[in-house]
């Protein structure tokens, strides 16, 4: 029996358990995404996008979902409080793949909406239809699955003019006995002129197997500005799966960056469509790894309508017997003349056994753009080590300066700083081996 | 043993090989406390591999002979603890390093020197104002200076930067290899000051050049002409003027 026939058994015998708590237009998506699911299945590693993180094993694995939404004993305001200095954020809260009650939180800006998604999407059905699954119903088979299976995760909606001037940080939080399978869904709207940032934080408090599957649909209107931060921080035993999915409307501008500090297996993609004139997208990830981690950055940038700007940057800095995949297309259509676009992606392969896998690729339909990639592999430069070590500096010394310089590069470009300061902390505390002996978030110690 | 103290560096012997092909073939070379030596030669004679085996380059190894520094056995030493015991080199071709900023570079250079002395690391403050003093004494840009090392700099201005990294390390032992190279007469000028400004009776500087004109400005005590991994000839300043003249052909000559 195929595993999907497994998911798909068990989504038949608690269909009722499943939809029962949650609104009319989850589980109006959800049947859909179950039809195309069963069609699809899971993608085989065969398939271009999957050819270096192969899903299927991964969902072979014999792990819990919580279906029946139980309660998980558990205040995360008390276990991950998040004092950041100067980061002033709007901390929110989504355990396994429950929305934490809101008590307790800070009041929002007129015209802001942030909390469960279920609990909107039953409260103010009309204001999440014309954007939820959206995105994700063009997605691959993960994304039907996590369609199939969604109860709930997180809305913020910023309406028209707004702004969010604290950024809103969202602390996903796993936390269970038994290994563990969780499906959050994240919904995002800015619409004309609204401006909003987010730091979305991955936790795991016991070293048990999970398997995080994330879908993030967003949706940044005219003139609207929207940061988003993704700092993965988990274990070896967690796999992560992400996809991420944003439409842009003209002027529009949009900035993201990825962090993955620790963790198991993570495979992010990011599939970004530039449909109105004058948007703009920047994106920046660094990995850093080392034991036998596997971290995949897989974007598109899909240049629909012209006079757009791209900008990718994407930095690897793999130890040990660790991997890393990009894989970053740029699909520039045939009436998106005047593109700007460029993706750079560089990584460090600090031993042998460390393994790159790099596929830049470009398709250009129009005649009138500007485009360019490149991709480079190799070690710490060792005339630059030489130098160093001759003033005095200590060879390890040498090559933490070396590699923190190089991941600099794209921390330097987060927009907040007060996380950007404490971004550079964290990864030469990464460096050093120092990350991760405390249970809590290390963001704050 | 009071012999040996006499000596800041006493080279026997030595033989060094790059990639298995023997560069160094039996150099021996004393330098005193205070002394000024000059080691000219021809390209290709071995002058930057004797610079670089002096700071342990990994990429040199040394198949026979001795180094004694200041009474040590040099060689046994790692590159970053000669430094810490006051040898410095200045590169002929110095290093851009992306994203380490000058200031972090000294600063994790100093206190690691201090560590290895086993004195507590400098304040910040005490720090940067170390850094403006010795920053004068080679007119060095303090926009330079808040820059990534020697990213974007000129030729003349990553001189100027060994010299200045030169003046913040305070060695005993300067080597400095080819440093005209690329220079114009004005940027020689300024770093040769520096280099005199630097000079105190306890320390010593080997001065690596191909050409005679850097030792208008920084006079030499003793001139050895190195020749295929030996030095061949050792004679006072006046043998670097006759060089200048003469060329090395008759030196090559007299060597065959």
């Amino acid at each position: 029996m195929s595993n999907e026939q497994e998911y798909i058994e068990l989504f038949d015998s608690n269909r009722a358990l499943i939809e029962e708590p949650c609104a009319e237009l989850l589980n109006r998506e959800r049947a859909k995404a179950y039809t195309a699911f069963k069609a699809m299945g899971f993608p085989s590693g065969k398939e271009e996008l999957y050819r270096y993180t192969d899903v299927r094993p991964i969902f072979a694995e014999n792990y819990g979902m919580n279906l029946g939404r139980l309660d998980v004993p558990i205040n995360p305001r008390e276990i991950f409080s998040c004092d950041v200095p100067n980061l002033h954020t709007h901390q929110e809260y989504i355990v396994n793949d429950t929305y934490f009650s809101k008590d307790g939180a800070e009041a929002l800006p007129e015209g802001v909406i942030l909390g469960s998604l279920n609990e909107i999407a039953t409260k103010n059905p009309a204001l999440l239809e014309p954007y939820y699954n959206v995105l994700a119903k063009g997605g691959d088979g993960v994304a039907m699955f996590n369609t199939t299976f969604a109860q709930d995760g997180l809305v913020l909606y910023v309406s028209k003019n707004s702004c969010v001037e604290r950024t809103v940080q969202l602390m996903n939080v796993l936390r269970s006995n038994v290994d563990l399978l969780t499906n959050r869904r994240l919904l995002i709207v800015l619409e004309e002129g609204a401006q909003a940032s987010m730091l979305l934080c991955d936790h795991a408090v016991e070293k048990i197997k999970s398997l995080s599957v994330q879908v993030v649909e967003v949706f940044v209107g005219r003139n609207a500005r929207f940061d988003l931060c993704e700092l993965e921080e988990t274990h070896g035993e967690n796999v992560r799966l992400s996809q991420l999915f944003v439409k842009q409307e003209a002027g529009s501008s949009f900035n993201h960056t990825t962090i993955t500090l620790t963790n198991g297996l993570t495979r992010n993609s990011a599939r970004v469509s530039l449909e109105g004139e004058g948007a703009e997208v920047n994106m920046y990830g660094l990995a850093i790894t080392d034991k036998k981690q596997h971290v995949e950055n897989n974007t598109l940038v899909d240049h629909v309508v012209g006079r757009c700007n791209s900008n990718e940057l994407y930095k690897y800095i793999l130890d040990e017997e660790s991997k890393g995949v990009f894989s970053g297309k740029m699909l520039i259509r045939k009436d998106a003349q005047q593109t700007n676009s460029r993706q750079t992606n560089r990584n460090l392969c600090l031993t042998k056994c460390a393994r790159m896998y790099a596929q830049p690729q470009l398709e250009i339909y129009a005649d009138d753009v500007k485009c360019g990639h490149g991709s480079t592999v190799g070690q710490l430069d060792e005339n630059a080590l030489f130098y160093m070590q001759q003033r005095g500096i200590p060879a390890d010394e040498a090559k933490h300066l070396l590699m923190f310089a190089f991941a600099g590069e794209v921390i330097d470009a987060i927009k907040l700083d007060a996380l950007r300061e404490r971004l550079h902390i964290l990864v030469e505390k990464r460096f050093r081996g120092e990350l991760n002996r405390c249970k809590g978030c290390s963001l704050c110690k | 043993m009071i012999e040996k103290m006499e000596n800041l560096l006493e080279i026997k012997n030595l033989h060094a090989t790059i990639e298995g092909k023997e560069i160094l073939k039996g150099i021996n070379l004393t330098v005193k406390p205070g002394e000024v030596h000059a080691i000219m030669g021809p390209n290709g004679s071995g002058k930057s591999t004797l610079s670089n085996v002096l700071v342990g380059h990994p990429a040199y190894t040394v198949t026979d002979g001795e180094v004694i520094y200041k009474g040590k056995n040099l060689l046994e030493l790692s590159p970053e603890d000669r430094s810490h015991e006051g040898v410095f080199l200045s590169f002929q071709y110095p290093v851009e390093i992306a994203g380490v900023s000058m200031t972090n570079f000294m600063r994790a250079a100093i206190n690691a020197k201090l560590k290895y002395k086993g004195e507590p690391a400098m304040s910040a403050g005490d720090f940067l104002k170390l850094m403006r003093e010795k920053r004068a004494l080679v007119n060095l840009d303090s926009k330079l200076a808040n820059r990534s090392v020697n990213e974007g700099f000129s030729g003349g201005e990553k001189k100027r930067n060994e010299i200045f990294q030169m003046a913040m390390l305070e060695p005993s032992l300067s080597i400095l290899d080819e440093t005209d190279s690329g220079l114009d007469i004005d940027a020689l000028r300024i770093v040769a000051e520096g280099v005199n400004k630097l000079k105190r009776p306890d320390t010593s500087t080997l001065v690596i050049t191909h050409y005679q004109r850097l030792l208008d400005y920084i006079k030499p005590d003793i001139v050895h002409v190195l020749y295929n991994g030996r030095i061949v000839k050792t004679a006072g300043p006046e043998l670097a003027l006759e060089l200048e003249e003469r060329g090395y052909d008759w030196i090559k000559n007299e060597n065959q």
